[in-house]
């Protein structure tokens, strides 16, 4: 378990990091994907199960297709991915975010539970969903329905 | 306070830390990258930072509702995929007018 | 957890699994190498099936399609021609496979070897038996649809690396195909899921060997829309743009060559397998039959129910002219999705009512699986009518010109011309 959490976020930071380093666009978009299949394999040793299968559904089978599809509607954009003029800034605040959230994990006094695994989520979350969550649920559908039309839209060509 | 070191088993703030870094990954890509569609991975890597540490949160830390950590991670992916949607269509709908999606060069409202 | 068959009961060899993890422990093994090693030879089993049903398959699905084109199929080499397969493999490893040099060397080369990786995956979940499952998965269902979402983005590697416009172009109809037959498979799916309220396969199995029978006589709408948009998923014809050789010149796989060819080719059949044996397993009662697995191995029923399906969709393959691009669109989204929908509808009324008061499954099922089949059959005739083009319905015998209905071409009117007549 152990191993395999490492083993997972490794591959998860690393496919990351090449995302900044590689200079091309569409291997940036692979390695991303390769980071949304890490990520749900992190989920998995978390015992996330349902989450996980959800992420690998959503973000690497739809959210991906989608930036391939912008990257091959954009034809003339440059390819190489470079960087801008904001650099050195952008390394600084990320810098200041790794050291700010690894001062607030460690320092903080955390009410650990003692529980250990869960079981089966899926369950527990379509629950959740329709009682405690019903409302949230709801206007999520409003919002994709609204995703949908704008998306439309924007991209006509009128 | 624990210490970030290979114990027996995983603990909340290796997952923490894990997931700063990521974040923190997603936020230099999204700030210092020249194509608009890289910016937009730079923040789905944040929102996936995030889900990250939600989901180590709800498995952790004491509760009277878990998993409500998972129902959240659920509702970001959702909200998560109509943003990009939108974004993505707004990137192609630039291109269209502006010729380029270089952002460097979409300065319009600059002072 | 005590065994109720002895180990040598080959009906369900989970029980020769379950005995050596027993003698595992009792020797001390820690308990993850006992995991480690059970799931191992499971593993193994798996794959000895993938790749014997790969070699059998290429048989198959030429002598069939050849029998269905009134011609034999391959029959020159071994008896039958059996051992086509193993000359088709060894022709195709000893082709040069080609790298173009412009084309992107590293993702040219990963990408038949990863579209193999979703469809050996999908095969952890299948139960073969009831204490046969390799991975039993709670999100099942979900797992195997995530799986053939991921196909979409290593169809468009393949298509972009290869450094080719029409390879791209291909790629790019091929995604807007898959990701668009996506939605009524999940709608069918969650259908399904609904009725028998797991998302574990082995779990929707119990479902039917409870209830003693198939989920087929309660849901053949969500059977049919899953058939048809798994056909188009495994782009097999009638919805090959992938690969129409007389359109696109095998689209996304054109620059392939050699054993990489091989490799798409093969997971067009494992991916058939593994969608058979969801539909075996979903619909048609996986290792239960009626009680004939008292008799016969549950996973020997299992193989020939995969195999019916496959024959059906071999079927579909001999039969059928290939679709264009926009009309497989409009079967997705304008015929297909509806449906589903309201066969969502139908199964979240079923559900309440059944649920609500409180009824027996035995006076409940049969009224579900008659209103069901009524109403799939007229869903499917009726839109079909609504939603088809138009065409011109020739009489039957022979008639006088007056009595046929035909709109004459108007000068001053079809009624005039009529009336001339």
């Amino acid at each position: 378990m152990v191993i395999g959490f490492w083993a997972l976020a490794g591959l998860t930071v690393g496919a990351a990091a090449m995302i900044i380093v590689v200079r091309n666009l569409l291997h940036a978009v692979l390695f991303l994907i390769l980071s949304f299949v890490g990520i749900a394999g992190v989920y998995i040793t978390l015992s996330a199960d349902f989450v996980a299968v959800v992420q690998v559904l959503v973000y690497a089978g739809a959210i991906a297709v989608l930036m391939i599809f912008a990257v091959m509607l954009t034809p003339l954009s440059a390819r190489d991915n470079a960087e801008n003029v904001l650099q050195l800034p952008a390394l600084v605040l990320s810098g200041l975010v790794i050291t700010g959230v690894t001062f607030v994990a460690l320092e903080t006094d955390w009410r650990l539970a003692g529980r250990g695994e869960f079981d089966s989520t899926a369950e527990a979350i379509g629950e959740a969903l329709v009682s405690p969550f019903v409302l949230p649920f709801e206007i999520a559908s409003v919002l994709l329905v609204a995703a949908m039309i704008g998306a439309i839209v924007l991209v006509r060509e009128d | 306070m624990a210490e970030p070191v290979l114990l027996a088993r995983v603990t909340l703030e290796q997952v923490l830390i894990v997931g700063g870094v990521l974040f923190a990954i997603g936020l230099y890509v999204a700030l210092a990258k020249k194509n608009g569609v890289a910016v937009l991975m730079g923040i789905e890597l944040m929102l996936n930072a995030v889900n990250l540490t939600l989901i180590a949160f709800s498995r952790f830390v004491e509760s009277s509702r878990p998993l409500d950590g998972h129902v959240f991670v659920v509702f970001v992916i959702t909200v998560a995929a109509a943003e990009a949607a939108v974004a993505l269509a707004l990137v192609v709908a630039v291109y269209r007018h502006r010729g380029s999606i270089d952002v460097d060069r979409l300065n319009l409202l600059r002072w | 957890m005590p065994i109720l068959s002895p180990w040598y009961d080959f009906r369900d060899l989970g029980n020769a699994a379950a005995r050596l993890a027993d003698a595992l422990r009792d020797i001390d093994a820690p308990e993850g190498v006992v995991y480690a090693l059970v799931g191992l030879l499971g593993a193994v089993g798996v794959l000895l099936f993938v790749g014997l049903t790969t070699l059998v398959n290429i048989w198959v699905e030429r002598r069939l399609i050849g029998r269905m084109q009134v011609r034999r199929g391959p029959n020159r080499l071994g008896p039958f021609g059996l051992l086509q397969p193993v000359a088709d493999a060894i022709k195709l490893m000893q082709k040069e496979a080609l790298t173009p040099r412009l084309a992107d060397g590293l993702v040219f080369t990963l990408a038949p070897v990863v579209i193999f990786i979703p469809a050996i995956l999908a095969f952890a979940v299948l139960p073969w038996g009831e204490k046969m499952v390799l991975a039993d998965l709670n999100v099942g269902v979900l797992y195997l649809l995530a799986l053939g979402s991921t196909n979409s983005l290593i169809v468009f590697m393949a298509g972009y690396a290869s450094n080719n416009k029409y390879a791209l172009l291909g790629a790019m109809r091929v995604i807007a195909m898959l990701i668009s037959y996506e939605i009524p498979g999940v709608l069918s799916l969650l259908a399904v899921v609904a009725f028998t309220g797991t998302m574990s396969l082995s779990g929707i199995v119990d479902f039917q060997a409870n209830y003693w029978s198939w989920l087929l006589f309660f849901q053949p709408l969500a059977l049919v829309i899953f058939l048809l948009g798994s056909t188009v998923e495994l782009n097999r014809s009638p919805a090959d743009i992938a690969e129409a050789e007389s359109e696109i010149i095998a689209g996304y796989h054109i620059e392939y060559s050699g054993m990489k060819w091989g490799l798409f080719y093969a997971v067009e059949l494992v991916n058939s397998i593994a969608i058979s044996a969801v539909i075996a397993s979903l619909f048609l009662g996986g290792w239960w039959t009626f009680g004939l697995e008292e008799f016969v191995p549950g996973w020997l029923i299992f193989i020939g129910k995969i195999y019916a399906c496959y024959f059906l969709l071999i079927w579909f393959r001999g039969t059928l002219p290939r679709f264009r691009v926009d009309q497989l669109m409009a079967f997705a989204w304008k015929f297909l999705l509806p449906m589903a929908l309201v066969n969502i509808l139908l199964v979240a009324l079923e559900i309440t009512v059944w649920e609500e008061f409180d009824l027996s499954a035995g006076a409940v099922l049969p009224v579900f699986a008659v209103v069901n089949f009524a109403l799939a059959g007229a869903l499917v005739a009726g839109w079909a009518r609504v939603m088809a083009a138009q065409f011109e319905r020739f009489p039957r015998r022979a008639r006088l010109v007056p009595d046929i209905d035909v709109p004459l071409p108007a000068e001053g009117g079809g009624h005039a011309a009529r009336a001339a007549v």
